[in-house]
């Protein structure tokens, strides 16, 4: 991997982290932020990875922590802040919020709050681009939770029936909000739900982003060669709540200290950077301060943009071709 | 001009579409090899290919959810449901996604998908398979909601909804399908119906019936009992639920004073109720007597026929309902 793809990663996914760690305090401290608000920490190699694995016009779908997914499909980060405040300059006109990214142009299709129900979407984008006959590929994005919603278990069999071209990739964070997996899933591993509608299928380190990474591409690839769909578990782990007002009483003492400690994504892309590509601290720190300039900057825009005009309101109901009701 | 069952008007304008834009086509249980199981699309997989005609698992959240993420990315699917008692099961995929992308993401993108369903009682074919729910599908913004009661409504509609950029939930009532009484003429050259237009199916001047679907030929043959002692109807066929048209009905309720919705759902927060708030906010001053309400009682459909048929409304009902505020 070349030094600027990885320093492209590395500043990505620091990226993430401080706006969502902006996005925490906007919400906790300042009440800019309302609604849910799902935060990504510690689980930027996923997105990162994986996105930095398609091509364009490959198409993305994910549940409701999607800021991440927002800002790693290239959304600037003006447009998801102005987003989160609600304002008329949010990527979606301030219509979605938290749980409802999207953007057409980078077929980044959404940002879903219902748990599973989105996986079906990415089945039927798939659908469509083996319809067509072209050879794009959609990255389905879900949780750990998700996979013991009827959604999950039609769309899988019915991608597998098709033969589609869809990467499923669980983000398995070992926790459906509160409820770890082992006291949700009969099936303690991911894969093996895969497995048993004969989808290819495999446990990818999530903290790792080159694992991340490697998993991805290769599985698009197989799509791409009319394998039909893959399954990717990325083991990782999320260090905030479930959402803001989450107090993480569920998770046994040290647990999230020792995957921050050992296994964080960024530390371990930080080190590898000093150590195989002879950067430097200064180097990073540099990137740090940029992309902390990037996240304020992002505030003051959304701080200074307008609110979603009133007679607003009723756009967009219908599509355009009819008047609405 | 050819005479047509409702069910083939509906085939036809399939084929047609099928055969206009390669974007169309048709995913659902058994709308393949077995021609779909009221035979609406007999012969499509010879015609048009697996690929166009896709018979599906029996999964309708994966139905609906992936004829909706189809419609995302630039095709055209048409889902089809068994029944519409089958489309409970995808209740969310079909309100809360096909019908909210468009909203959600600021007009970003479009979704045109259409969800047909056979739907309707009176077929003995017990309490859960025997839903008139359309009203319930018509309470969301963002799902047109259509529901043809004769063959050339059937084609029009049906062709406006594959046309549409959004979603719309077609419903098609299954007493209807091959009834000789429906069978009408069909014009052979390209038309269309809009959706969200009232029509006018018949003219009177001493009561206005406000109805859709079989509603229609109950209340047609109410209205030809009713005629013969000097009583005339006019009956306003709504063919869409969402969007509604009033335009009709308050303009024909200003002319008799009087009005009976007709509808085959549960009565209990059904069309009738929006009807009549409707005209008691749009034409007050015009209202002469109470606005009657005849349709399916509320209870679950039982097995046995005429057990079944007495809880749906009837043209006997119809007759008395409109006896009642002469």
């Amino acid at each position: 991997m070349d030094k600027d793809t990885l320093l492209d990663w590395y500043r990505q996914m620091v990226l993430i982290r401080r706006f969502e760690e902006r996005s925490d305090e906007l919400y906790q401290l300042e009440g800019k932020i309302k609604g849910f608000l799902h935060l990504y920490i510690g689980q930027e190699a996923v997105a990162v990875g994986s996105i930095g694995a398609r091509q364009e016009g490959d198409h993305i779908i994910t549940a409701y922590r999607d800021h991440g997914h927002a800002l790693a499909v290239g959304i600037p980060a003006t447009q998801v802040m102005a987003e989160l405040m609600g304002k008329a300059t949010g990527v979606v006109g301030g219509r979605g919020g938290s749980m409802h990214m999207a953007s057409k142009e980078r077929t980044f299709w959404g940002g879903y709050g219902i748990v599973g129900a989105h996986i079906s979407l990415g089945v039927g984008l798939a659908l469509a681009e083996k319809y067509k006959g072209s050879d794009a590929v959609c990255l389905c994005y879900f949780g750990d939770g998700a996979t013991n919603i009827g959604y999950f278990h039609e769309s899988l069999n019915m991608a597998a029936v098709w033969d589609l071209p869809i990467v499923f990739i669980c983000e398995n964070n070992k926790y459906g909000m509160g409820t770890a997996v082992e006291k949700a899933s009969a099936a303690p591993k991911m894969v093996d739900k895969a497995k048993a509608y004969k989808i290819p299928a495999k446990q990818v380190d999530g903290m790792d982003i080159f694992a991340v990474h490697e998993a991805t591409e290769k599985a698009i690839a197989a799509c791409r060669k009319g394998k039909g769909p893959q399954f990717l578990e990325m083991m990782t782990y999320r260090y905030e709540g479930h959402s803001i007002g989450d107090r993480t009483r569920y998770r046994p003492e040290g647990e999230l200290d020792k995957w921050r400690d050992e296994k964080d994504p960024i530390a371990t892309l930080q080190n590898h950077l000093l150590e195989e590509h002879s950067m430097s601290e200064k180097d990073l720190v540099t990137i740090d301060e940029e992309v902390t300039k990037e996240v304020d900057e992002a505030v003051k825009f959304s701080d200074e943009s307008p609110l979603p005009a009133l007679d607003s309101l009723f756009n967009h109901i219908y599509p355009s071709n009819v008047e609405a009701n | 001009m050819a005479r047509l069952t409702l069910r083939e008007a509906i085939t036809e304008a399939l084929r047609e579409e099928m055969h206009r834009d390669e974007n169309v086509f048709i995913m659902g249980e058994e709308v393949g090899a077995w021609g779909g199981t009221y035979a609406v699309t007999k012969g499509f997989l010879e015609e048009f290919g697996e690929n166009r005609v896709r018979d599906t698992p029996i999964s309708e959240m994966a139905i609906a959810g992936a004829a909706t993420g189809a419609a995302m990315a630039g095709t055209r699917p048409i889902a089809e449901f068994m029944t519409i008692n089958f489309a409970f099961v995808a209740f969310d995929a079909i309100v809360n996604h096909a019908a909210k992308v468009s909203y959600m993401f600021n007009g970003q993108f479009d979704c045109p998908v259409v969800f047909r369903a056979p739907g309707g009682g009176g077929k003995q074919l017990g309490a859960t398979h025997s839903h008139t729910p359309d009203v319930i599908f018509a309470h969301f913004p963002g799902l047109k909601v259509v529901c043809p009661a004769t063959p050339y409504d059937a084609k029009g509609l049906l062709k406006s909804a594959i046309r549409d950029n959004g979603p719309v939930l077609f419903i098609e009532p299954v007493a209807l399908y091959t009834s000789p009484k429906v069978r009408d003429e069909v014009p052979e050259e390209e038309f269309t119906v809009p959706i969200g237009v009232s029509d006018v199916k018949r003219e009177g001047s001493d009561v206005t019936i406000v109805t859709y679907g079989e509603g229609l030929h109950v209340s047609l043959d109410a209205a030809k009992s009713l005629a013969e002692e000097g009583i005339e109807a006019e009956i306003i066929d709504l063919r869409s639920l969402q969007p509604l048209d009033m335009g009709p009905v308050v303009e024909s309720f200003k002319k008799t004073f009087k009005a009976v919705v007709v509808e085959f759902g549960h009565q209990t927060y059904g069309i009738g109720a929006e009807i009549v708030a409707r005209l008691q906010d749009e034409a007050f001053d015009y209202i002469d007597a109470p606005i009657k309400r005849v349709a399916q009682y509320d209870v679950p459909a039982p097995y046995s026929g005429e057990l079944e048929r007495s809880a749906l409304p009837n043209a006997e009902r119809v007759i008395a309902a409109v006896k009642e505020i002469l």
